[in-house]
């Protein structure tokens, strides 16, 4: 159980050029919003959307496949996509939103569905939430530590941020710099530490980079619903998979770093009953 | 607290756990059994009182807004004894407030109003579960604003959570608590799923929560994670999110505390959720 209830694993990308170019990886997410949104399963997605300043996301209300393929690619810092889904319900007027989270969104969007204190007539609304694979999320701040002062390059410059290889990426034009992951612990936001879901386990579908090789990624479909809209994605040609077994480095990689990520929570956790401090999990 | 509600109930925090706590009930202690067949009499046909105090009518409303279930559930699930608006009941003197499995209290306690004060310690004494309804009751929300000197009674200025003068079972927060919420609960509570309620008595003893709430009690404790829960939650949207984390804006806030119960980092009902989803 350490990758939570899933159907099956593959390793698939999206078949649409447009989407594979602006893409993280597989492009994933953004191939099953847009498919929702054109099978009128969703009428709109709350997405982390681009702002005036690079790499610092608003969530964002797309109501077309080019606003949701405007928001791929993953932004490192905070997206407080949760918010936005009252904004898409009540300002928007939706009756049918998906949304793209990472495990402590999702953890708010399901807590809210089972007990919906005082989101009146909310709940119902959210028909599909993707999740992504987070080992840890930055403040911005954090992220401009990296590029200005570490990698002596500016956000303006970088086309595309990553981690991977036990690196933390930044594209540019004309060179691609890294930084050893381990030069980054210690910039990352004290909430994750507790944090014991690498892998989305509450989302319909999840999906992330580890376990498929560059270009791919790695998808486990969880709910029935998730379940089904992915086949039909599949079905549709919109998205492309392969076994999971059948490719580098494969699920083992996966299960170890989520693994990883529940022992350290665990020990974070233990220190902080010790002084006294309140964990909810 | 929460121990003290737990054995008032005779309950553990699961179902499973429910059956073992009746078979070990000790006859040395009465009134754990009797609250034990208080519980199993809830389970049958739940018979509902409703106080309406400082409050502004927003839980009844919210309560009839589930239309689809409403006229099943007065009609054949539950029966409702006392309540102005829902059975026109009333209470004097001369009619004794009829006892009650539940009673449902929407709005705080004003200190100053004598027959708000009779009826809430009636209430208490009547019924086998108080039921903070709504935000005003639970911890005072908007009614904490109050300072008198208003008609239609000018001395009318301190409102207080039930809490503060009786001792409440469970809560329903919420400005108003949702009609989903409100048909969650009742089912829960005709089938019997304490399980399912458990936060909610979990909630009972606390009167505080508002939006300043989320800095020291979520951001000071280093739980937030900038998910944007709280300001989905805000019924009258004084939260938003600056940098990732919340932004209270205190000209907004009517301190029903939304944002708190509803954070995944306060309290996290992580088998519910699996049950629900089916994972």
């Amino acid at each position: 159980m350490v990758l939570g209830t899933y159907k099956e694993a593959f390793s698939a990308r999206s078949t649409d050029k447009a989407i594979q170019k602006v893409s993280q990886d597989g492009g994933i997410v953004t191939a099953l919003l847009s498919y929702a949104l054109e099978e009128k399963i969703i009428e709109g997605a709350v997405v982390a959307g681009p702002t005036d300043e690079m790499f610092k996301p608003e969530p964002l209300v797309a109501l077309t496949s080019d606003e949701i393929i405007s928001a791929a690619g993953t932004k490192y810092t905070f997206s407080p996509n949760v918010w936005a889904l009252k904004v898409a319900v009540r300002q928007y007027g939706l009756e049918k939103v998906g949304t793209v989270a990472i495990p402590c969104q999702l953890m708010g969007i399901r807590k809210m569905q089972s007990y919906p204190f005082s989101t009146r007539f909310l709940a119902d609304k959210i028909k599909l939430v993707v999740g992504i694979f987070c080992m840890e999320n930055f403040p911005y701040a954090s992220l401009e530590t990296f590029i200005k002062e570490k990698l002596h390059s500016s956000l303006d410059l970088t086309l595309k941020m990553d981690i991977g290889k036990g690196k933390f990426w930044a594209y540019t034009d004309e060179e691609n710099l890294s930084l050893p992951l381990k030069e980054t612990h210690g910039y990352e936001q004290a909430g994750c530490n507790i944090c014991k879901d690498y892998t989305a386990e509450l989302a319909d579908v999840s999906t992330g980079s580890v376990g498929s090789p560059d270009g791919w990624s790695t998808v486990l479909p969880r709910t029935g619903s998730g379940n089904s809209l992915f086949a039909k994605a599949v079905e549709a040609g919109l998205i492309e998979t392969k076994p999971i077994a059948d490719v580098k480095p494969g699920l083992g990689l996966l299960e170890k770093l989520s693994d990883g990520k529940k022992s350290k929570a665990a020990d974070e956790i233990k220190k902080r009953v010790e002084i006294g401090l309140p964990v909810p999990f | 607290m929460l121990a003290k509600i737990k054995e008032f109930l005779g309950l553990g925090s699961k179902p499973v756990a429910k059956k073992e706590v009746k078979k070990e009930a000790t006859p040395e202690k009465p009134n754990k059994e009797e609250s034990q067949q208080e519980v199993e009499k809830v389970a049958e046909k739940p018979k509902i009182g409703y106080i309406h105090l400082s409050g502004c009518t927003g839980e009844i409303m919210s309560l009839s807004e589930n239309y689809d279930i409403l006229a099943e559930i007065l009609t054949n699930m539950v029966e409702v004894v006392y309540g102005q608006t829902l059975a026109d009941v009333w209470w004097d003197d001369e009619n004794p407030m009829p006892e009650m499995d539940l009673a449902l209290v929407e709005g705080s306690v004003c200190l100053q109003d004598e027959h708000s004060l009779k009826e809430i310690y009636e209430v208490r004494k009547k019924a086998g579960l108080v039921c903070a309804f709504g935000s005003c009751a639970k911890n005072g929300c908007f009614t904490r604003f109050a300072r008198g000197g208003q008609q239609a009674q000018p001395k009318h200025e301190s409102f207080v959570p039930v809490s503060d003068l009786v001792k409440v079972d469970l809560t329903l927060p919420g400005c108003p608590a949702s009609p989903e919420i409100i048909a969650k609960s009742v089912v829960a509570l005709i089938n019997g799923d304490m399980d399912y309620l458990q936060p909610m008595m979990d909630l009972a003893s606390c009167a505080s929560n508002c939006g300043c709430d989320l800095q020291t009690n979520v951001v000071n404790k280093a739980l937030c994670t900038g998910c944007g829960t709280c300001a989905m939650a805000c019924p009258t949207r004084a939260l938003t999110i600056n940098e990732g984390r919340p932004e209270c804006n205190k000209n907004r806030c009517v301190k029903c505390g939304s944002c708190s119960v509803h954070c995944p980092r306060t309290w996290f009902p992580e088998d519910r959720i699996k049950q629900d989803l089916g994972l």
